[in-house]
């Protein structure tokens, strides 16, 4: 390869390799070689590394350290057989509903937090501020709020309401709460990302409304919601996977008890107390395919979308139907 | 004509009114549960067993409960080890993530889009699932119970900095670094003296959002750093209160408040570079 290479370019005089380093081109080669040697180590040795060795334990009954048997399917027929695995994804249905409802919520304030209203930044700043409060301390906040008796009973009390369950140990309700948590803790990044999305909507639209006397409603109609369709069906689908992945809350403030543990709680539980890193790696395995499967919905949505986007609008048309 | 202009200003007062309501409901449940804390936080332990929770405490002075859940919850050598990893992990990712988005942004190679996707399948592992294995890594490295071994798991797990350098870079002229090369200038100099001080922007609004990740990360602080007398963190200090101290809630709040303060101070210090950062990183990853 290099002989003939060699006579083509022979005018060229032939460089050493301390020479060859030294011209733009060499010199380039050296700095992208150096700049990406230590995130590509990170990133192979902390994510895709971790994810062959969970594909090959899952075929295996592995202890925490040593220990190793080849199994073939059964982990994967664990998981799906057992109580505690499979069966945890139906919470997944609670935090689904949760974000349907975070993601409406936060386009209701992200919507008039856009507009002229006093102490936007008050308001924007108090909806946003709970998801810069560590996770543990959270636990606590909501141990302490939801403890029978306190807080909240006592907020109730004032609007007469009594005889409340127990916030945290009654099942479903408890999941219903925890999911509420949630809600508290993340809303603010929703409303963020839609407050963005809509200041970039091009002003004169509502110009042209408010000419035309839109009321409030008709604006966010026919205006606000066309214009960031794209990045709320995006969060939508990705609430999916989300709620698929559901965690936090469960774990710091009930540590999944009275039926609370969601699919990664039991994961969790399985790998670091149990040491059952076979079952708990085909569990990640069987989850990362279905986020793949929601991932590849999502793109497909995407490129719809896109779709939908550049194709020539038929403006007013199906208003004057109606 | 003019009842109907009638009818339209009553009605703007209703949607104004209804606004507002919605405003206040929504910044009181977000705020309900963090007072609470405040109110219980100055309560001594006498009040606080004869008291109902929402009732204001007799001194905002009373300043005790703090004083214990600091001694407690040993928040001084928790607030000197999670400043330390802070910086570390604020200098490495900073730079490695700049290094990064400028060979990607600069320089085409084969690989270059490879790379790009590579870093972008990489989010959509769930953290929780690969520390199942990631554990085992640690522990062949010998990084499990080590600051280091936690610092450099830091620096390895984040794609939010990355997107945001990328985006920054986008911006800046090529013939800002082109001209310095002609000059003479090695690439490595280009980078380091021309446009390493033109990204302060990028790197305030990462440094934010990564400091602010790294403060509270309690999950693989709790799995790697597990030897609490040596290595505690301010995070995973309020476990100290799962014990026997599980309910004495004075002392649990104050502690609370403690972790807060820092992530409070900085929100209303940098509230706006945290909002723009928040919708770089969202846009794209």
């Amino acid at each position: 390869m290099g002989e003939p290479q060699a006579t083509a370019v022979a005018e060229r005089p032939k460089l050493t390799f301390i020479q060859k380093c030294k011209t733009r081109r060499g010199q380039q080669i050296i700095c992208t070689i150096a700049f990406l040697v230590i995130p590509l180590l990170l990133l192979f040795v902390f994510t895709y590394l971790p994810f062959f060795k969970m594909v090959q334990f899952s075929f295996y009954d592995r202890d925490y350290l040593k220990v190793r048997k080849f199994v073939g399917l059964k982990n994967y027929l664990d998981v799906f057989s057992r109580d505690d695995c499979f069966q945890a994804l139906k919470l997944s249905l609670y935090y689904m509903v949760g974000s349907a409802v975070q993601i409406a919520l936060a386009l209701l304030f992200a919507t008039i937090l856009s507009f002229k209203v006093r102490g936007s930044k008050f308001f924007r700043g108090a909806l946003y501020f709970p998801c810069l409060i560590c996770g543990i301390a959270v636990g606590f906040i909501f141990k302490f709020f939801l403890n029978p008796g306190f807080v909240l009973d006592t907020l109730l009390g004032w609007v007469g309401v009594t005889g409340t369950p127990n916030w945290l140990e009654t099942e479903v309700v408890n999941n219903i709460v925890l999911v509420a948590c949630s809600l508290w803790k993340y809303i603010g990044q929703n409303i963020v990302l839609f407050i963005g999305a809509i200041a970039s909507v091009d002003p004169v639209l509502y110009e042209a409304a408010d000419l035309d006397g839109a009321n409030a409603w008709q604006r966010f109609k026919s205006i606000i919601l066309p214009s960031i369709r794209t990045i709320v069906v995006l969060n939508l689908i990705l609430s999916v996977s989300g709620a698929l992945s559901a965690f936090e809350m469960p774990y710091v403030v009930t540590n999944g008890a009275f039926g609370t543990s969601t699919y990664f709680v039991v994961m969790n539980k399985l790998a670091h107390t149990d040491m059952k890193v076979g079952l708990a790696s085909a569990m990640a395995v069987v989850l990362l395919a279905l986020i793949l499967i929601v991932t590849v919905a999502q793109k497909l949505v995407e490129k719809y979308m896109d779709y939908l986007e550049n194709r020539p609008r038929d403006y007013g048309v199906k208003e004057a139907a109606e | 004509m003019t009842t109907n202009k009638d009818t339209h200003k009553v009605r703007r007062t209703v949607i104004n009114l209804l606004k507002y309501l919605l405003l206040f409901a929504g910044a009181f449940v977000a705020l309900v549960p963090i007072v609470s804390c405040v109110i219980t936080a100055f309560k001594s332990n006498e009040e606080y067993m004869n008291t109902n929770v929402m009732v204001l405490p007799k001194s905002w002075a009373y300043l005790e409960n703090f004083k214990a859940a600091w001694t407690q919850a040993r928040m001084g050598s928790a607030f000197l080890h999670s400043f330390m990893i802070l910086i570390c992990v604020l200098v490495g990712s900073v730079l490695i993530s700049a290094m990064l988005a400028y060979v990607l942004n600069r320089f085409q190679f084969p690989g270059n889009g490879l790379i790009r996707s590579l870093f972008m399948v990489a989010t959509l592992i769930p953290g929780i699932a690969s520390q199942v294995t990631v554990y085992q890594i640690m522990t062949a490295l010998g990084l499990v119970n080590s600051f280091h071994g936690y610092i450099i798991l830091m620096l390895g797990t984040d794609v939010i900095t990355i997107y945001i350098f990328l985006q920054f870079f986008e911006n800046l002229p090529v013939t800002l670094d082109e001209s310095a090369i002609i000059d003479g200038c090695s690439y490595f100099g280009a980078f380091f003296r021309i446009l390493f001080p033109l990204l302060q922007p990028a790197i305030v609004t990462s440094a934010i959002l990564k400091g602010v990740s790294t403060y509270n990360e309690y999950y693989m602080a709790g799995l790697y750093l597990q030897d609490k007398t040596r290595l505690n963190v301010v995070s995973t200090s309020l476990y100290v209160f799962t014990g026997p101290m599980g309910s004495q809630y004075n002392y649990i709040c104050a502690g609370v408040l403690i972790t807060i303060i820092p992530a409070l101070i900085i929100f209303l210090a940098c509230q706006d570079q945290i909002y723009s950062g928040m919708a770089a990183g969202a846009v794209k990853g």
